[in-house]
């Protein structure tokens, strides 16, 4: 084995690339989370995204269409969602599950006919000089557009919930959401807006797998990656930053192994390749035994208005 | 002053009001006017039509029929924010603040056009200080006591201007100390003409600070008065529509010991709970010991490690001079400890689970209704039949869902089943809370009837009213600790509130 093969600045690099679509499409369940509202579909919303994505990215030619198409793929299923559980009041747990059941079968309905092409994929972004610098330079100034979109989208959302009146209510409505209808907020209509944001983000996380990091579609293509977001948001207690630090953590984890099978570590491929899920529950047992969780008070409750 | 005031034009006029839900109706032809200054207090029992009544006003429901009128012009908010716009504020009973946010942020949500933060947070505490309130803007609801946080709800009506300040049951989770503290405010604001809808089923209170009275009774304007001139038992009547019985108790000399706690410390049971510190306490058969004090003081901890459903430190719960403190809640029952918890929809009883099978769940031990692990359905019923007949529980039978029961009738049921199994020490906690006045005194007579047969029986209440009524001693729970018992008898209101931990805070600036 090699490990001097592994260079820490290439390393750290494809971290953020590896990491962004699962950190898209957390960023976008914690605001749902925080408007009070378990959505468990994020894996069906992220794949349909990818499928999307993929399909108009290659009948356009143009990835960016391809962004757009999943981010507007995502937040239609993630409406279905709501329509159900805000408005049917289904159970939000069974209705979520089914999300994700639905979204895989519809995945590879779309799919069939996109499997085994490539994909146009995004630029990296000129930063010119910046880009030349040494070890900062590749690690923060060369990556394609959708990297710093996720960057900024936990910069907005931190400043969104923190900052603003939006973010205020909507942080009431999770809390309690019985207090902000009695004082008058409208907490369907704040939910069902949450709820497509949060599909249009893991819609987004999607695409950028099967536009960016594959770049192609195969069938199951996102494989697990809208469970690690939804793991990822408990184990940032619902915050934005923690959200990132949580998504880094574990793309770091996965580049890692990666690099580890590729330098010929002398352990089974299998348990490399299964380290980044263990990390992860490893981290949520620690989390959970800390006690308080900073959860959202009316997390994944019914909410009936009356009157 | 009221004679002037009486000639002064109405600020709300309700004529005729009318609300139907499926099946019930909430509000019959209500009419009623409120004048500037004046404070109004609105009476009736649970399920009168109150809260629907000022649901109306505050603009969360429409009304049927009738019509409402603000100085003089028609008045019909189709929002709390187009009520809070014709300057009605509202102190809700609960369900309005959120713990995980700060005071600055609970406030702000009740605001249409809120300032920005630092300009908010100034006025915050200029206002509170004003009014003798005093609050930190940037301190988390959640920590703060329930006289605390009833601040913020009245000062984030106060920050509004408000001609009509609503307050649904204010002063239920208050000392008698926060109370008089916020009656002076209440008085203050009345006589800067601002006219108080005054929610209230604690009589006493109601006699103390309003000047007029309506009272409700099945959605229907039943009588008016002011209440300065009756007595309570005459508004309670009044509220009841019947006469009242008062409990009466049995003489029993106090026996001998029951129950002892010694030292008994426990953890909070939730994030926002009270840790219970060093509690000691010894318990005679045929006694009934009171334990009043403000909700959220350690309460919900007392009764789950009195029950068994946190288990103590060895060697801190004797019952009958046998340590039970490492037991789990059947080996109590089946020792002769039983417990009604506070919640009687999914804590004391399962709300989608039927009566019989409510009554098998804490009966099965000691009235025998299980053989060999298997159920003695025959029996379960038969004993459930015998808790509704004893306890005049209104259902059609044993196999109704406990969800379907009114509150009174289903709190009938949960303290009938524990009764019925004849404990040696009964821990019951609210047990009357949110029943209706016959019921009330119903399950008074009966703990007061179980004491009598040489029972002990411990009394968790926030309600001070029944705790003197039903007690032989008295004792409060205050931030996890439990004062010195004394006897109920001869013990003033003032005595009681500085048990309760007096007004925290709030002397200073009184």
């Amino acid at each position: 084995m090699d490990l001097t093969s592994i260079n820490p600045v290439l390393l750290v690099a494809s971290l953020m690339v590896a990491a962004t679509p699962i950190l898209l499409a957390a960023i976008g369940e914690l605001v749902v989370e925080r408007a009070g509202v378990l959505n468990l579909g994020v894996e069906g919303m992220m794949i349909t995204g990818a499928v999307v994505g993929f399909a108009i990215g290659v009948n356009t030619g143009s990835p960016a269409l391809g962004f757009v198409a999943a981010a507007a793929g995502g937040a239609a299923l993630s409406l279905l969602f709501g329509l159900l559980t805000q408005y049917l009041l289904s159970n939000q747990v069974a209705t979520g599950l089914a999300l994700t059941l639905f979204g895989l079968g519809l995945s590879s309905l779309i799919g069939k006919p996109y499997e085994g092409i490539k994909s146009p994929t995004l630029q990296k972004l000129d930063l010119g000089p910046l880009g030349d610098l040494p070890i900062v330079g590749p690690i923060l100034f060369g990556h394609d557009p959708m990297v710093y979109v996720s960057l900024l989208m936990v910069l907005g959302v931190w400043w969104g919930l923190k900052h603003t009146r939006a973010g205020l209510i909507l942080r009431a409505v999770g809390e309690n959401h019985d207090a902000a209808h009695a004082l008058g907020y409208k907490v369907v209509r704040v939910r069902m807006a949450a709820i497509a944001f949060g599909g249009a983000c893991a819609g987004l996380g999607g695409a950028y797998i099967s536009l960016v990091r594959v770049p192609q579609w195969v069938e199951g293509l996102t494989a697990g990656a809208g469970w690690i977001a939804l793991a990822i948001v408990v184990f940032a207690s619902w915050r934005p930053w923690r959200a990132l630090l949580g998504a880094y953590l574990f793309g770091g984890v996965t580049v890692l192994q990666l690099n580890l099978q590729a330098a010929g570590l002398a352990i089974p491929v299998e348990y490399l390749s299964m380290s980044p899920y263990v990390v992860t529950i490893l981290v949520l047992v620690l989390i959970s035994a800390r006690g308080r969780h900073g959860a959202p008070g009316a997390l994944g409750r019914l909410f009936h208005g009356t009157g | 002053m009221s004679e002037t005031r009486a000639t002064e034009p109405a600020l709300l006029g309700l004529e005729g009001l009318t609300k139907a839900y499926p099946g019930v109706l909430a509000n019959d032809d209500v009419s009623f006017a409120i004048r500037p200054g004046e404070i109004h207090a609105l009476l009736g029992e649970n399920g009168a039509g109150k809260s629907t009544l000022v649901k109306m006003i505050y603009g969360l429901v429409r009304p049927d029929r009738g019509r409402m009128t603000m100085r003089g012009a028609p008045f019909a908010p189709v929002s709390p924010a187009a009520a809070r716009a014709e300057g009605v504020a509202m102190v809700f009973q609960h369900f309005s603040l959120f713990e995980a946010l700060n005071v600055a942020e609970n406030i702000a949500l009740g605001m249409d056009q809120p300032p920005p933060p630092r300009e908010l947070a100034s006025r915050i505490r200029e206002v509170s200080t004003a009014y003798g309130l005093p609050l930190d803007p940037d301190r988390r609801v959640g920590d703060l006591s329930a006289g605390e946080r009833q601040r913020v709800e009245i000062i984030r009506c106060l920050l509004q201007d408000p001609k009509l300040l609503i307050m649904d049951e204010p002063t239920s989770v208050l000392t008698p100390q926060e109370v008089e503290i916020l009656f002076r405010t209440l008085r203050k604001l009345a006589g800067e003409g601002t006219a108080i809808l005054y929610i209230s089923h604690k009589l006493e209170e109601i006699r103390a600070l309003c000047e007029h009275a309506t009272i409700l009774r099945l959605g229907r304007v039943v009588d008016t008065c002011d209440p300065r001139e009756k007595s309570a038992r005459e508004l309670a009547e009044m509220m009841v529509g019947e006469e009242l019985h008062v409990p009466v108790r049995e003489a029993g000399a106090p026996g001998e010991v029951a129950l002892e706690l010694c030292g008994l410390s426990m953890p909070p049971a939730s994030e926002f709970g009270t840790p219970l510190r060093d509690i000691s306490l010894t318990l005679r058969k045929g006694e009934v010991l009171g334990i009043g004090g403000v909700a959220g003081n350690g309460q919900d901890e007392l009764l789950a490690a009195l029950s068994g459903e946190s288990l103590a430190p060895a060697g801190t719960i004797r019952l009958a001079r046998r340590d039970i403190s490492r037991l789990q809640p059947n080996q109590r029952r089946a020792l002769g400890l039983l417990a009604a918890p506070e919640e009687r929809l999914g804590h004391a009883a399962a709300p989608d689970m039927s009566l019989t099978e409510n009554a098998l769940l804490t009966g099965a031990v000691r009235e025998r209704l299980t053989r060999r692990g298997f159920i003695d359905w025959a029996g379960a019923r038969a004993f459930a039949s015998r808790i509704i007949e004893a306890f005049d529980v209104r259902t059609p039978g044993p196999e109704v869902a406990a969800r379907a029961l009114s509150g009174g009738n289903l709190q009938k049921f949960v303290i009938g089943r524990e009764v019925l199994q004849a404990p040696d020490v009964l821990v019951v906690n609210q047990p009357t809370w949110g029943v209706d006045a016959s019921a009330a005194a119903a399950i008074r007579q009966a703990l007061l009837d179980l004491a009598g047969r040489g029972a002990a029986v411990v009394a968790i209440s926030q309600d001070l009213d029944e705790l003197m009524e039903i007690s032989d001693r008295f004792t409060a729970l205050n931030e996890g600790r439990l004062a010195e018992p004394r006897p109920a008898r001869g013990l003033n209101v003032e005595e009681i509130g500085l048990m309760m931990g007096g007004a925290h805070d709030l002397e200073a600036s009184a």
